[in-house]
């Protein structure tokens, strides 16, 4: 499922690729015909982060004070795990934890 | 368990319909009423929130010259856009300009400078920018090569308060606005709570503070979530993002900042606010009917011997800092001066007290720390 990524606030600085923007294509998991949030962020953890990755995952979610959206939607608003994706979705994931 | 499954979907792809307009599709859920609200609906609320509080408190008054204190950050980044739109639209009559301190911190200040230049262009307000360098003769840099990385941002902070009052002073501000949110000031109860700061824990819930001073401060975003100030930067972005190619706020942590004390009770209030987002107004609720005893004896705001800004001893907490710094003795004025005197002096007397403390002591209560 081609997706695009977008990530601010600092958490753009924990990927292996240091820039806001990525473009990818998540696979389903065997038998699955669909991808979840849950299931995108276990990919990105394994896949886009480079280091210290509990910035970002707290648990099997975002560590609070990350905010998601979904085609600029609160994610909040889609289910926020449960939510499920489709092709071409837009999700920004952006960290307030750095303060302004 | 299906139809749940099936509802879920539903809901996914038939959107809701925000709760205001009852027309569009909602895109946010507000951490403080829980309304699911459509993205026009919360640009309106949002600017009529910050509208009432500055009209309910007086913030300001016609005429009034308004330093805003800029970090580049997204909070003074919104702040500097809401406050030149309301006093716009409603007339406010405020001189507003942007102030930004630069801690001469290579890496990290020089480039969200450039972020506040950005913004003067763009919201049309004057800049003035003072350094630690010109106003102390030490940039942060230097003072970390000299201190290491332990009291440096103490150094900063007490350099920082003072640096945006003189900045204002330079440019004859009434008044300075600060873009702290409420997520900021629950985190601050917290941690004046957590070292029995008294005094501060008293003051840090006003929305104005040093009425009685030179230049008082203002936090328009008193009851701002920050969730809310982070989607209102994106809409920023996004809608400028064609006239400046690339104007992203700046977000990088300070490079100095990791031992800050201050993301512990950051952490903290996120993780509260996942379970019940009214937690952050409520700690500031609490924080706010604080009633401290009228028999505690309160440090007495007086002015510093040696520069004049306000302290309660004799010369003010940067003053004390800086004559550490250029004797090269810059642990000075860091810790807790005042009880290490306290014990010299009066050694006797604490011998005296010892015993009467032992019985209720942590130390006999729960016996030894060393497991």
């Amino acid at each position: 499922m081609r997706l695009t990524l977008e990530f601010g606030g600092g958490l753009e600085l924990l990927l292996k690729e240091s820039v806001k923007l990525h473009q990818v294509d998540v696979t389903q998991k065997s038998g699955e015909d669909k991808v979840t949030m849950r299931d995108l962020l276990s990919w990105v953890k394994g896949n886009l982060i480079k280091e210290r990755p509990e910035m970002f995952i707290k648990g099997d979610s975002v560590r609070p004070g990350v905010l998601v959206l979904i085609n600029d939607c609160d994610w909040e608003l889609c289910g926020n795990l449960d939510a499920e994706l489709e092709e071409k979705d837009m999700i920004v994931f952006i960290s307030t934890l750095h303060g302004g | 368990m299906e139809t749940i499954q099936a509802l879920e979907k539903v809901k996914r792809t038939t959107a809701r319909v925000c709760s205001l307009c009852n027309q569009r599709k909602a895109a946010l859920k507000r951490p403080k009423t829980l309304e699911q609200i459509c993205i026009e609906c919360f640009y309106n609320v949002f600017e009529d929130e910050i509208h009432r509080v500055i009209i309910e408190n007086n913030l300001f008054k016609p005429g009034e010259r308004v330093a805003i204190g800029a970090s580049g950050g997204k909070d003074s980044t919104v702040l500097a856009y809401v406050l030149s739109e309301l006093n716009r639209r409603h007339n406010y009559g405020l001189d507003l300009f942007l102030l930004s301190v630069d801690e001469g911190i290579t890496g990290y200040r020089d480039d969200s400078l450039e972020t506040v230049k950005r913004n003067e262009l763009q919201y049309g307000l004057p800049l003035k920018i003072v350094s630690y360098k010109e106003l102390y003769g030490w940039t942060m840099d230097e003072i970390v090569k000299a201190i290491g990385l332990k009291n440096n941002c103490t150094f900063c902070g007490v350099f920082r308060r003072q640096a945006l009052d003189r900045g204002a002073a330079l440019i004859q501000a009434d008044k300075i606005v600060t873009g702290h949110n409420a997520d900021d000031i629950a985190e601050t109860v917290l941690l004046n709570i957590l070292r029995g700061d008294i005094a501060r824990l008293s003051r840090c819930t006003d929305i104005t503070t040093g009425e009685n001073g030179p230049i008082p401060r203002c936090k328009p975003f008193k009851y701002a979530y920050e969730k809310e100030i982070e989607v209102k930067t994106k809409s920023l972005t996004l809608s400028t993002y064609a006239y400046f190619k690339k104007l992203d706020y700046f977000s990088t942590e300070c490079i100095y900042s990791p031992n800050a004390y201050r993301g512990f009770a950051r952490e903290f209030i996120k993780d509260l606010e996942r379970i019940r987002p009214s937690a952050i107004l409520d700690i500031i609720r609490s924080g706010e009917n604080f009633r401290i005893s009228t028999t505690t004896r309160m440090p007495e705001q007086g002015t510093c011997q040696r520069c004049g800004y306000i302290s309660s001893q004799k010369l003010c907490k940067a003053c004390v800092l800086l004559d550490g710094l250029n004797r090269g003795l810059p642990k000075l004025g860091i810790g807790r001066k005042k009880e290490c005197t306290r014990e010299n002096s009066n050694n006797q007397e604490q011998i005296k007290r010892n015993p009467e403390n032992k019985g209720p002591s942590l130390h006999s209560k729960h016996g030894n720390i060393e497991f």
